[in-house]
């Protein structure tokens, strides 16, 4: 076997290498941020997995940064599933963000009837991503999300208060929104196969 | 043509009363119209099912025998089971020997002549004059001249032996699938809570799934009437996205919609009602299909999430041609399939039509002038409200948050980033609405769409976040 052929083969997703990098393997869709495209492994939200989204208040920016993300997904004609969201989405807005009203579903539920929602069109595989509001989310819940997200291979964006920045998280993906002087800084705080010790604030305009 | 009959010698036991039992009876030439499209109510405990069409289908008779019992074991039946290429023959065999396959005609004859005269099924008065003659066997009777034979028993009796024979045909009433499924379970004590009707409910989903097996359709609506003693029954409608026909589907979108009813009285009988019977197509299944078990098809995930959470729970969002913010989304249900071809969906029409103002303002915006032209250069006319720039300016400042209902700002005033933008409408329904439209900025650093009335200079109200 030439090294042509053996370094395609390296490629693969389903090859991981204990010594190199894992970003070739890890499967993504850009955030459509570019500094944070550049800073993720696979330059963007990895799939088929949990990626939290932190922030003290609302009307930070935390639902427009999925948004160039989401709207590829309802592209491909994925589902894009709300489950119990905190307000209504607003339609004309996520047309103005290029979504397909077409693949977007609300599902109301009380908290209870969320998670196991969420879990379900996670694990079902004909959903693109699915977003959660779990504000009593638990470590148990959270890896079951994360589970469900891999068997079904889809994104679970859960939004969480930034007071939970410091409680552990089976998450792939931890980014927190700080609101600084008209711009939002996003930091990234945990993410699987990064070195951390690099600077992971960075300032965007979402 | 060959005979199989299915002798259920505990029908009667099982059920309390005849009419019970001939119902059971008609449920199972329900499920026996799977195999065979000749079906016969035989006797009030057997059925006749013709198998010599699809006997090849089912991999050969012992094949088909084991399947049978398996199933009819599942429904709590352990019927004997003879075939003969005679239907009447058949039924005799099966009393005596059970399991017994003969398809020529000599050696049914042999098999017929070993019977005891007892269990001809011939009439009572028949079989003791027979008795009295000191015949014990078919094949004595059979050896007898005929014409002192018919002298002796009779034209009914004789034409009773020949169809035994299969010298004369035998008319056969041939079981019809009714075209609507109502099914009905009485219970001997009143049931107050709703755990305790999962199991019937089992039971009539099971049968639901056989008749639409053996009429090759689905159901898209149906009902279940839980019925009480001393008030109205309680009526659940079931409505389904698609077509379904799948007993462990059924029981779960039923068991759902059933959870969440409340009962007004103890229930004293379970019925299951279903007229809208569709034909389904079943989806086709891709033979290198990598996705596994758990995996479900969106419209089964819809299935099931509405069966639990409520019909009205999983929507669609959809926009409506409306000034006032809070008019202009509104919530659609997920469209119903439609059995021709497919309609398109109010969402989807919206859509298009969006994208179409959306990519008319790009070309105004490229030719840099305030008037629209077609393609070909025509003048279009467009209402003011529908000129693309302006609708671009309004899109790109609309919030992904709207509140469902606006709430007081509190705090110092907000910092202003982008406004006012004056929305006036409605005065000719009531509901007059004159806001000035901000985009802010509060001290936590939250982007708000909040407004004034119009003219005002306090009294923020919020309505929206630019999240």
């Amino acid at each position: 076997m030439n090294a042509v052929a053996l370094d395609a083969v390296l490629k693969h997703p389903g090859i991981w290498r204990r010594s190199a990098s894992a970003s070739h393997h890890v499967r993504t869709i850009p955030t459509g941020l570019s500094e944070l495209d550049a800073q993720l492994p696979g330059g963007g939200w990895p799939c088929g997995s949990l990626s939290e989204i932190l922030f003290a208040h609302d009307g930070l920016g935390e639902l427009s940064l999925l948004m160039p993300a989401l709207a590829e997904l309802t592209r491909k004609g994925q589902r894009v599933v709300f489950v119990a969201p905190p307000y209504i989405p607003y339609a004309p807005a996520l047309v103005a963000h290029g979504l397909d009203l077409r693949y977007v579903v609300q599902i109301d539920a009380n908290a209870g009837d969320g998670a196991w929602s969420a879990e379900q069109c996670l694990r079902s595989g004909s959903c693109g991503a699915v977003l959660g509001w779990m504000q009593q989310a638990d470590y148990t819940q959270l890896r079951r999300l994360q589970l469900a997200a891999e068997s079904g291979d889809a994104i679970a964006f859960l939004f969480r208060p930034a007071r939970t920045a410091d409680k552990a998280s089976p998450a792939a993906l931890r980014l927190q929104l700080h609101a600084d002087a008209g711009a939002v800084d996003v930091e990234i705080l945990k993410c699987r196969t990064l070195d951390m010790r690099r600077a992971t604030r960075l300032r965007c305009r979402v | 043509m060959l005979w199989a009959c299915l002798y259920f010698s505990d029908l009667g036991a099982a059920d309390a009363d005849a009419s019970a039992a001939s119902r059971r009876l008609r449920s199972l030439a329900a499920w026996a119209y799977r195999y065979s499209s000749q079906v016969s109510i035989a006797e009030s405990d057997a059925l006749l099912v013709e198998v010599g069409a699809s006997l090849a289908l089912f991999g050969g008779w012992p094949a088909l025998q084991r399947r049978l019992r398996r199933e009819l074991a599942e429904f709590g039946h352990a019927p004997a089971l003879a075939v003969a290429p005679v239907p009447a023959a058949a039924r005799v065999l099966a009393r005596r020997h059970d399991g017994l396959l003969i398809e020529q005609r000599e050696p049914m004859l042999t098999a017929l002549g070993a019977m005891p005269v007892g269990a001809s099924g011939l009439a009572a008065g028949a079989i003791t004059l027979l008795h009295n003659v000191g015949l014990r066997t078919l094949r004595e009777v059979f050896a007898l001249p005929r014409p002192e034979l018919a002298r002796r028993i009779g034209p009914q009796a004789m034409m009773a032996l020949d169809r035994l024979r299969g010298d004369e045909p035998e008319i056969l009433e041939l079981y019809r699938p009714p075209e609507r499924f109502a099914h009905r379970i009485e219970f001997d004590h009143r049931i107050e809570a709703w755990p305790p009707l999962l199991f019937p409910l089992r039971r009539l989903c099971g049968e639901l799934s056989l008749f639409l097996t053996a009429r090759d359709g689905g159901v898209q609506r149906f009902e279940l009437v839980l019925e009480h003693e001393d008030c109205a029954a309680t009526r659940i409608p079931v409505e389904l996205l698609t077509p379904q026909r799948d007993a462990h589907t059924l029981h779960e979108l039923a068991r759902g919609r059933l959870e969440r009813a409340s009962l007004a009285a103890p229930v004293s009988a379970l019925a299951l009602i279903a007229r809208d019977l569709p034909p389904l197509c079943p989806r086709h299944k891709d033979l290198f299909e990598s996705k596994r078990e758990q995996h479900l098809e969106w419209p089964q995930l819809a299935e099931r999430l509405r069966a639990y959470l409520g019909d009205a729970s999983v929507r669609q969002l959809a926009i409506v041609a409306e000034h006032r913010p809070e008019r202009a989304c509104t919530f659609s249900p997920l469209p119903l399939a439609a059995p021709q071809a497919r309609v398109r969906g109010e969402a989807e029409r919206q859509c298009d039509a969006l994208k179409r103002i959306a990519r008319e303002a790009e070309r105004t915006a490229k030719d840099g002038r305030a008037g629209c032209r077609t393609r070909d250069g025509s003048p279009q006319l467009l209402t003011p409200a529908l000129t693309g720039q302006r609708e671009r300016e309004q899109s790109s400042a609309r919030p992904l948050w709207l509140l469902a209902r606006a709430l007081p700002l509190r705090g110092p005033p907000p910092e202003i980033l982008v406004g006012p933008e004056r929305i006036e409408s409605g005065w000719w329904d009531g509901d007059d609405a004159r806001r000035d439209y901000y985009v802010v900025l509060t001290r936590e650093g939250q982007r708000a769409w909040a407004y004034l009335p119009a003219g005002a200079h306090e009294g923020w109200m919020l309505h929206g976040w630019f999240a």
